[in-house]
């Protein structure tokens, strides 16, 4: 059955998984949700220790069997030590047929990759992958579906029941014996623990895994004791350099910069930039740029930002430091200016339900102004992809992109023309995981494209005559022009994954990739 | 006929290294006024052939959408030259740039090469601009006897490095080590009626200082700078464009010279200031710079 971005989603897969083609942006709005209940073991006794000695005894305490499922979140990001440290003590345990669901899986996971050969990890949920684990999927080693689906998507999924969790692991830089949990204190700092919240209110059991036991209370909790069952004390739980790192150096790259200036001409010449708007962006070069450029223009202008959100860096926290933006709402951060910008009083924690969740009772999201997105590829539809390489292999995440895109007034994506060789923008793009309707814009360094469903945008661009505008098949033809319309990538019949859309229908399947052949 | 081309815009020339594909595929999104498509000095010996194909193949399936294509062929004291120039006025090249020109035969050989490949490929005779770069003292003091030498010459640029180990300097970064040259330069290149292009600033992390250079051979006359760095062509530009007070004194100056011509008088004054027929072409000048920056839409 073909769904509403036109993408073929076979009957089978819709029988296996239970779901919905996806039937558009607001297919869901206005329907009644119900969400799962929650089993809790009470604990009464006080003179109980939450202390487990190691992973192993929490497993055993927390009933670990085959089949089950084991969640985790990404904010160590590259430096994570904790899904290795739990996998590795699983599979030594002899369990099989996991089901991971993580926020999201990187290349610092790639010692998975054996599991997934041997039957330990059978299933993966993730906003997506990066490295060896992309590949192996992609290859078809998992034996289940990988179901990829955003951080939004992520919290409805679990408060559904749709995605029922076992255990949850949630690794936090500091923990009192009786599981106060906090992302700032210990030796390796992420700030905030906003994508594990709804694995603390939903998960049978919780770990909560340190490196850092610190006195009780720990207060103010990030994640209260009232969620978690065991604390184990382990000796490392991430590499702090890969973690937050310093802030990124601002690029030099002219082509970078070009489209950072194009994308700031966009939000200023459009009518949402005005005191008080509404701001997010990525860590991009181009989109961190696009900041540093915005914020100039808004001194210049004595415009100041409503709020920001974010996957925050350094130059978002300089704007609520120097006044520029009155609040920050933060569900992950990026560098260690992001992390230490969490003692200003106006920088807020959210939980990732509050900041993406679609069938909440309305999510942050849907108070952006303008989002700056990237995407790998682009096609005339506007649609994006934004985890499935031009290869076939899968290669990337979702995050936010679908849920903020959706949100914001103003989705602006950037995304250069030409990838190398590989045109970025094109007929239609591999995968699709945000649809072209919630994109309004698209930033490349040959020009801008406004989304024909935006006739405000194009008249207000038109009117600020301020970037070169191009319709988006002048671009695609730009970009065949100078390289060549590339062949399709063949894949093999066998569907390997999923690509959620935010309200839980079908966006599109991911193949298994046929090996290339010259 | 003079090649209408001759006395183009060429604030910026951009040197790019034809060894790297990536880089000379598409070059004009930074707007520069001419790219300087580079076989000599940028390219390794080994390469050079290599470098010459995706040069012939760049310059003949892309558009360069108006900005101006010039190649760098290698030194006339090489065996490369010749064939450097076939394959650039084969590909469509519209303008070539002579390395370490010391004398006007340098200048004529290579026309003569030039004319030889224009007629050897079919483009029209004369099509093909030649520009000289000075890299010696001797190419320094010879340098109007090389400015009047060919009708296809359309200026001369310093190339710093060289001229400066040449006259036994350091380059020093506050431009004293060139001022002699860069005044002579200038001087012979009006002479001649051709244009004057400066050198390259090579420090990416001195911006400051790069704004202050652009700012003095602005000063002093010069028509452009070559650039090696994207980030550096919107200073340039930027320094180019003409003020919008000095835009409404011109447009007033032409206007009245107009005027007062038709009625026979000589000189007036504009806003305070004397004014003659001299001031024309400077003022014309300014208006065709300030079209070019994009800060004009009168219809001067």
């Amino acid at each position: 059955m073909k769904n509403a971005v036109l993408r073929e989603i076979p009957e089978e897969i819709l029988k296996i998984t239970g779901k919905e083609p996806f039937r558009g942006n607001h297919y869901m709005d206005g329907k009644e949700i119900e969400h799962t209940g929650v089993k809790v073991r009470a604990h009464m006794n006080n003179t109980e220790s939450k202390l487990v000695k190691d992973i192993h005894e929490a497993l055993v305490k927390c009933n670990a069997h085959d089949g089950m499922t084991v969640s985790f979140h990404h904010h160590f990001r590259e430096g994570d030590l904790i899904v290795n440290m739990v996998m590795e003590e699983i599979h030594k345990m002899g369990f099989k047929d996991i089901t991971i669901c993580a926020s999201s899986l990187g290349k610092a996971h790639d010692p998975l990759v054996p599991m997934i050969e041997d039957g330990t990890i059978t299933r993966i949920e993730s906003s997506g992958v990066r490295g060896k684990i992309g590949e192996a999927i992609s290859a078809g080693k998992l034996k289940g579906l990988a179901i990829m689906r955003s951080h939004g998507g992520r919290v409805r999924a679990i408060e559904t029941g749709e995605s029922h969790i076992d255990i949850a692991f949630i690794g936090s830089p500091t923990s009192d014996d009786y599981g106060n949990l906090r992302g700032i204190g210990g030796k390796a700092d992420c700030g905030v623990l906003s994508y594990a919240i709804v694995d603390g209110d939903y998960a049978d059991y919780c770990v909560a895994i340190t490196d850092c036991l610190v006195p009780y209370p720990n207060f103010p909790a990030h994640i209260s004791q009232t969620k978690i069952d065991y604390v184990c004390v382990v000796d490392e739980i991430g590499i702090p350099s890969k973690i937050a790192t310093g802030a990124a150096k601002p690029t030099t790259d002219q082509r970078k910069l070009l489209m950072a200036q194009y994308c700031t001409q966009v939000v200023v010449n459009t009518p949402w930039f005005r005191d008080g708007f509404s701001y997010q962006t990525g860590v991009g070069g181009a989109s961190i740029a696009s900041t540093k450029y915005l914020g100039e223009i808004m001194r210049e202008r004595n415009i100041r930002m409503g709020f920001g959100v974010g996957g925050l860096t350094k130059d978002m926290c300089k704007l609520l430091e120097d006044g520029m933006a009155n609040v920050l709402l933060d569900v992950q951060d990026f560098d260690l200016d992001a992390v230490h910008s969490l003692r200003n009083v106006n920088h807020h924690r959210i939980a990732a339900g509050v900041y993406a969740d679609p069938l909440n009772k309305g999510a942050v999201v849907n108070k952006l102004d303008y989002v700056v997105l990237a995407s790998l590829e682009v096609d005339v539809h506007f649609n994006c992809n934004v985890v499935v390489g031009s290869d076939g292999v899968i290669t990337g995440a979702q995050g936010g992109h679908p849920d903020t895109a959706q949100g914001a007034k103003c989705a602006i994506v950037i995304c250069p023309l030409l990838q190398g060789r590989i045109p970025a923008i094109c007929t239609d793009v591999t995968t699709v995981t945000t649809p072209g309707e919630s994109i309004d814009v698209v930033v490349t360094d040959y020009g801008v494209a406004v989304n024909p469903a935006r006739p405000d945008i194009l008249e207000a661009l038109e009117k600020a005559d301020c970037v070169p505008l191009k319709t988006i098949e002048e671009l695609r033809d730009i970009a065949y022009s100078i390289v060549g319309e590339p062949e399709k990538v063949e894949f093999d019949d066998r569907i390997v994954g999923i690509i959620e859309a935010r309200d839980g229908t079908i966006m599109d399947v991911v193949r298994k990739t046929k090996p290339y052949v010259l | 006929m003079i090649n209408p081309n001759k006395y183009r815009l060429r604030r910026t020339m951009m040197f790019l290294n034809c060894q790297k594909p990536s880089l000379i595929k598409d070059p004009y999104i930074y707007k520069p006024d001419s790219v300087m498509l580079d076989l000599e000095d940028a390219v390794a010996e080994r390469e050079k052939d290599a470098a010459r194909y995706s040069l012939y193949h760049a310059l003949k399936e892309l558009d360069y959408r108006g900005v101006e294509k010039v190649v760098r062929i290698n030194g006339i004291d090489t065996g490369l030259w010749k064939e450097d120039i076939r394959c650039a006025v084969a590909g469509g090249c519209d303008s070539i740039r002579i390395p370490k020109t010391e004398y006007p035969r340098d200048v004529k050989m290579v026309e003569e090469a030039v004319a030889e490949a224009e007629r050897e490929f079919g483009r029209p005779e004369g099509s093909v601009l030649l520009m000289a770069a000075l890299e010696s003292a001797r190419g320094v003091m010879n340098a109007v006897d090389i400015c009047d030498c060919s009708e296809r010459l359309f200026g001369i640029a310093l190339s710093g490095g060289d001229y400066s180990k040449d006259i036994q300097a350091n380059i020093s970064g506050t431009g004293i080590e060139f001022m002699g040259a860069r005044q002579h330069m200038i001087i012979a290149a009006r002479a001649a009626k051709v244009q004057c292009f400066d050198t390259v600033w090579t420090d990416l992390d001195d911006m400051h200082g790069f704004r202050k250079e652009v700012e003095m051979i602005h000063a002093m006359g010069f028509d452009g700078k070559s650039i090696v760095n994207p980030r550096q062509i919107p200073i340039v530009h930027e320094v180019y464009t003409p003020k919008e007070k000095d835009i409404i004194f011109a447009e007033k100056v032409i206007r009245e010279i107009d005027d007062k011509k038709a009625k026979g008088i000589g000189v007036f004054t504009v806003d305070g200031k004397m004014i003659d027929i001299a001031f024309y072409d400077g003022a014309k000048r300014t208006i065709a710079l300030a079209k070019a920056s994009g800060v004009y839409k009168g219809d001067l």
